[in-house]
């Protein structure tokens, strides 16, 4: 059983095959293995995720060209003049960024799809919800380099000065981000085991993220504004985020050993 | 119970058209929108009925997920299906009474909007089920039902205040009705909630038939390839 | 008035779509079933 035939790395692979050496019958030791840590696993699949897009870079380039894209297309629908822009910035940014995270989403679990390692990984005694948490925090990880990037962007092209609290822009990025990875990474593991999976993922994830969208718009557009304060939106997000962390939890485990 | 069926449509049919003669004729015209508004008795008695359905869903789809209990995920399947045709109904009846009285067919009021977001989420719970394949699809359906009634919350409280914050064209709560019309609505209701239990009985059927029918397939065709070995 | 039995009718249509594609479902389960039979 290879569990990281997809890549080259060793320490990843070594990291990544301790939790299965109680099924192999090469290894002769007698000595009891020391218990699977939960956080371990994580940190050592959140490693391995990490350095595999370090060496291709696919979902990150693919991503910060699809939001360049976004950012040109929409400049012809409106006239971005600072006035304008302030109003409907907003929504784009999130719109862009959550189309954008899709990318990074779809590719969680088809990567795991090649050489069955998502069934070896069902098969070890590893627990499920620390490599769903590797997962999505890896997604997080992602998404917010995404943001880091386009952010500037953003601001340059439509000329974008907040009137409100800036520095309320960062909860809101962050808990919206974690809001949409959170969600996006359950839903992927569903949408995995359906037919035409890719289509299948904005058609689960966007209903149920509305709530999340629409806090996340609403409160940058308040900030920019600086009409209305984004204190609620930011409760909102919070409440969301814990909501659906749980039961992403709580029900991944179900999820992933479905047959 | 197959006998019980007939009696059973037989009863609804009278009732809903007796509640349609109620709605029509007996009750009372209002002062401010005339006939109009009796376009209510439907709208709002298929939006509750709705409602009952997905929570069923809801109880049934965690029913399974603990009990592992196939009947139950029938019935989450089946009630999210005849939840999702009355939520048609009020999505079609609200445009159709919001143009004579409201001048306009569509607003992105509060209510209307996290009903619309609700029809949303049942319909992709629906796509789901209709895109998966084999035997997982109950498990993976049961956790997005759980994750859209978590959802349905939010929506709301998220829609409300997002409604409620910027100025809206102001829409007439009504929080008083008439007896003689209160009395109409609850008949209305009654009748749309025996319809519904009509039509998920059917469904029930069918879909359980459907899956009795597969298996015989599935083992038709494993024979066949036995056989021909 | 004219609103009032549109949407009327439109309830009607809509269950009756349903209902009917209903009743087209149950008789292709059934012609399958018999064709299962006959084997």
């Amino acid at each position: 059983m290879t569990l990281t035939a997809h890549t080259s790395d060793v320490s990843a692979s070594q990291n990544m095959a301790a939790p299965n050496q109680g099924t192999g019958n090469n290894f002769k030791s007698n000595r009891p293995l020391p218990p699977i840590s939960g956080f371990r696993t994580t940190v050592a699949s959140l490693v391995k995720d990490i350095r595999l897009e370090w060496r291709s870079k696919d979902a990150i380039n693919s991503m910060l060209f699809f939001s360049l894209l976004v950012v040109v297309v929409f400049s012809f629908s409106f006239d971005p003049t600072a006035q304008e822009s302030r109003r409907i910035a907003g929504g784009l940014i999130w719109v862009a960024f959550l189309f954008a995270a899709i990318v990074a989403l779809n590719q969680t679990w088809a990567r795991e799809m090649r050489n069955q390692v998502l069934d070896a990984y069902r098969v070890s005694p590893a627990p499920a919800n620390s490599l769903f948490l590797s997962k999505a925090i890896g997604n997080f990880l992602f998404v917010l380099l995404l943001e880091a990037v386009m952010t500037p962007l953003f601001i340059m092209f439509y000329q974008l000065r907040a009137l409100g609290p800036a520095w309320q822009l960062v909860p809101i990025a962050v808990l919206g981000t974690w809001a949409i990875v959170i969600n996006g990474t359950f839903f992927a593991s569903i949408s995995l085991r359906t037919r035409s999976r890719e289509i299948m993922l904005p058609l689960l994830l966007f209903p149920i993220s509305i709530p999340a969208l629409l806090a996340m718009v609403e409160g940058t557009t308040s900030i920019l504004s600086g009409e209305l304060t984004a204190r609620f939106w930011i409760a909102l997000l919070l409440a969301y985020d814990v909501v659906f962390t749980m039961a992403s939890l709580l029900l991944f485990e179900t999820v992933l050993h479905a047959e | 119970m197959k006998r019980l069926f007939p009696l059973f449509a037989i009863l609804t049919a009278a009732l809903l058209s007796f509640a349609l003669y109620e709605s029509l004729i007996v009750a009372p015209v209002d002062q401010l929108q005339g006939n109009v508004y009796r376009i209510l008795y439907y709208h709002a008695s298929s939006a509750w009925t709705a409602f009952i359905l997905f929570g069923i869903n809801f109880v049934a789809s965690v029913v399974y997920l603990v009990r592992r209990n196939e009947k139950a995920d029938v019935l989450a399947f089946v009630t999210a299906e005849v939840g999702v045709v009355f939520c048609t109904v009020v999505l079609v009846t609200g445009p159709l009474w919001a143009r004579p009285v409201w001048g306009i067919w569509w607003t992105w009021d509060w209510r209307l909007t996290s009903t619309f977001v609700l029809w949303l989420i049942y319909v992709s719970y629906l796509l789901l089920r209709r895109f998966s394949s084999s035997g997982q699809t109950p498990v993976l359906a049961a956790a997005l039902a759980v994750f859209g009634a978590l959802d349905i919350p939010l929506v709301y409280f998220s829609i409300w205040f997002f409604r409620t914050q910027h100025p809206q064209p102001v829409i007439g709560d009504g929080g008083y009705m008439d007896p003689g019309m209160l009395h109409v609505l609850l008949l209305n209701w009654l009748a749309f909630s025996c319809l519904a239990f009509m039509v998920c009985w059917s469904r029930y059927n069918l879909e359980v038939l459907k899956r009795e029918l597969e298996e015989a397939q599935a083992l038709e065709s494993l024979l066949e390839t036995g056989g021909a070995r | 008035m004219n609103y009032l039995y549109t949407a009327y009718a439109a309830v009607w249509i809509i269950h009756i779509i349903y209902l009917s594609s209903l009743a087209r479902r149950y008789g292709r389960l059934r012609d399958e079933i018999k064709s299962l039979g006959k084997k």
